[in-house]
């Protein structure tokens, strides 16, 4: 039996402990039909028509953090907290880390990627100015189209979600992840075929495609596997974010990304911010946010109760289960279960046992798909540098794990974009301007510090 | 160059490191995190020593190659300056990490002042080996011919061999220099120590620099001062393994 992603809200629990579930800004991804048109090399007019079709934001949700468990004392609370704090860092570590390899992997091998060809209808100012002042003004009004879509849009998906417009917010999600797992992966396959000069006959390019994205819409928005939902959730991210580092010019680029981090600041924490009343509808509402937008390491195991509790677990009445899948980012060698575990025991009546369940952090895509756009810029325009991919990277994780921190200091809803992306582009710009030069001359006179 | 060289060199150069990572780090998602942190405050110090040498270079003016080379120098005696007051303050945070999370979780075993000495200098290595090697170990991948104008066709492999030894010396300069600071209470004492360490090291590299002729006694010389190093610290990494 394996652990199910139950995507049926209703029996799920939106409880973590310490699930860390920074908000993502939303990712337009519905500028799929833009971007097949820009493919097939028709004109901008076309698609723009085409463009006005499907346009769809989700990843609102993704960020957001649920915390407290009710009916369980405080302080036990604060130390099992503490205590799988730095668990929980590295669970999020992993992915973050294979979503940012892939990325660059992508980044420096298939050249279709660092091509420019055309820019997203959500940026139409282009950059190919002769003066440095205009460029930078056509960026900054890139960057305010581009916030001000997805502030529409994830205001939108809130309003819809107070309403309970579930069907549509369902159909709406399932539509874009369909999208991203058939046309974006065909589109990937085609150009890393074509860079290693591979040939492949259409019937098994379709069985391929077709297998791939129908178990992905199965895994995401259904039930599966743990570990292969969170495969296709770090796929799907690294193709999103694959196809803004190639549609997105470049200066407009990291501008977008600072304002995103703003934004996110201001609407996970503002009281009247979009993603916090999202978060704290989903709460009152006991629901959990759609699947399809958070990438969730859950460890899902329960102990078998003496006493059963009705009231305060909802759905987590499930016995024992030894077949139950751990996450395996858990397999560092750690034991299965941590040290607070005990196996039920009837024999002892008097005793009520404490039931643990322990979930997992959870991260919205949207911070995916942007801490590997930072990265795949960087590895990009960095004049073929490593030294400046692998210094954002570090950059980053060490945003993750303060952000992590603060959440077990604050245990509420948390945006996981700004301090990632401060240090980012921090490490970004010195790296690239300043400590680049000095590492190549020392390289060159072959002197290591 | 084929991806022999590449791999051959990438393996010369972090293999050492790479096996200390996965037998004793990968296990711990403590130890990961304090690995990062470290690889963290060096490329922070990095920053910094740049930024120095860069304001000094755009102001001096490095047209001429002695000129540059001196400049280069000045760059790198700062830069390991730089780092060591770096590792100096995360010495420092790492204690009071390390009381605060006595004093919350009683029960739990902290690690061992030695352990995060150990774990962040390895960190601080690794960053410091990979980002010196890596773009050298990316052209090694492409093609090209080393040594076509005269320069030592070993360059590769020397570099790789640099780096291993840069990578060994660190965890052990940093667990030395952190036992030393936890029981003689004495910051002067501990720098000392490592200043006589690096000074000999770095001046060893900077007379190939002056002196644009690669030797192969500079490794030699390492590679000594690296033995006598690990003599000496020999004892404690066994402890700390024993204490794992």
């Amino acid at each position: 039996m394996l652990t199910f992603m139950a995507s049926d809200s209703e029996e799920e629990v939106c409880d973590e402990r310490t699930s860390l579930m920074s908000a993502e800004s939303p990712t337009p991804r519905s500028c799929q039909d833009g971007r097949q048109g820009l493919e097939d090399g028709e004109s901008a007019a076309q698609w723009r028509s085409q463009e006005s079709e499907e346009d769809h934001e989700e990843e609102d949700p993704d960020r957001y953090v649920c915390s407290g468990v009710p009916g369980r004392p405080p302080g036990l609370e604060e130390e099992l907290t503490l205590k799988y704090g730095a668990k929980h860092v590295i669970m999020l570590f992993v992915p973050v880390t294979l979503c940012m390899i892939v990325v660059v992997a992508t980044i420096k091998s298939v050249r279709f990627y660092t091509e420019k060809n055309g820019q997203l209808i959500y940026t139409p100012f282009s950059e190919d100015t002769p003066s440095v002042g205009q460029r930078l003004l056509n960026s900054v009004l890139n960057t305010l189209i581009m916030i001000s879509v997805i502030v529409t849009m994830t205001i939108f998906l809130v309003v819809l979600y107070k309403y309970r417009c579930y069907k549509f917010i369902h159909g709406w999600l399932i539509m874009s992840s369909l999208m991203l797992l058939f046309l974006f992966t065909y589109i990937y396959l085609g150009e890393v075929l074509k860079t290693y000069n591979v040939a492949m006959d259409y019937p098994t390019l379709f069985l391929t495609v077709w297998n791939f994205g129908a178990v992905g819409m199965v895994c995401i928005h259904w039930k599966g596997p743990l570990v292969l939902q969170q495969a296709y959730l770090i796929m799907i991210s690294a193709l999103m974010a694959l196809v803004f580092i190639k549609y997105l010019p470049e200066w407009s680029a990291w501008v977008i990304l600072g304002a995103i981090s703003v934004y996110d600041l201001v609407a996970v924490l503002c009281p009247k911010g979009p993603l916090r009343m999202l978060v704290e509808t989903a709460q009152e509402r006991n629901e959990p946010i759609f699947p399809a937008l958070i990438y969730s390491s859950a460890m899902v195991w329960t102990v078998g109760m003496a006493k059963l509790d009705p009231s305060s677990q909802g759905a987590l009445q499930l016995p024992y289960d030894p077949e139950m899948e751990e996450d395996s980012y858990d397999s560092f060698g750690e034991p299965s279960y941590p040290d607070v575990f005990e196996p039920p025991l009837p024999g002892y009546p008097g005793e009520e046992l404490e039931e643990e369940e322990e979930r997992g952090v959870k991260l919205g895509l949207g911070d995916f798909i942007f801490y590997s756009v930072l990265v795949g810029k960087a590895a990009a325009t960095g004049s073929g540098d490593w030294n400046t991919t692998l210094a954002c990277f570090v950059a980053i994780l060490i945003g993750l794990c303060l952000t992590l921190l603060l959440l077990a200091v604050f245990k509420k809803a948390l945006p996981a974009l700004p301090i990632s992306i401060t240090f980012g582009l921090i490490f970004y710009f010195s790296t690239d301007n300043l400590v680049r030069p000095f590492m190549d001359t020392l390289a060159s006179h072959q002197l290591y510090i | 160059m084929t991806a022999a060289v590449f791999f051959g060199c990438a393996f010369i150069a972090f293999g050492p490191a790479l096996a200390l990572y996965i037998f004793t780090i990968v296990t711990e998602p403590l130890r990961i995190i304090f690995l990062i942190i470290g690889a963290f405050f060096w490329l922070v110090s990095l920053l910094f020593s740049s930024l120095i040498w860069f304001t000094t270079a755009t102001l001096i003016g490095n047209k001429d190659e002695p000129r540059e080379k001196y400049l280069l120098i000045f760059g790198v005696l700062i830069s390991v300056l730089i780092q060591e007051m770096f590792r100096f303050a995360y010495y420092k945070l790492l204690k009071k990490a390390s009381e605060g999370l006595k004093t919350i979780n009683p029960y739990e075993k902290a690690p061992s002042m030695r352990l995060l000495a150990y774990v962040s200098g390895l960190g601080f290595g690794i960053m410091s080996g990979v980002f010196s090697f890596v773009n050298t170990l990316s052209d090694s991948l492409g093609p090209g011919t080393v040594g076509i104008h005269g320069d030592p066709p070993q360059f590769f492999l020397y570099s790789g061999d640099w780096i291993r030894q840069h990578l060994r010396g660190f965890p052990t300069l940093t667990l030395h220099t952190d036992w030393r600071r936890e029981f003689h209470h004495s910051s002067p004492s501990a720098l000392g120590l490592v200043s006589i360490t690096l000074f000999p090291w770095q001046s060893v590299q900077l007379v190939n620099v002056l002196q644009e002729h690669f030797h192969k006694s500079e490794m030699i010389f390492h590679s000594v001062i690296l033995f006598i190093f690990r003599l000496l610290s020999g004892h404690f990494l066994f402890d700390l393994v024993g204490i794992k």
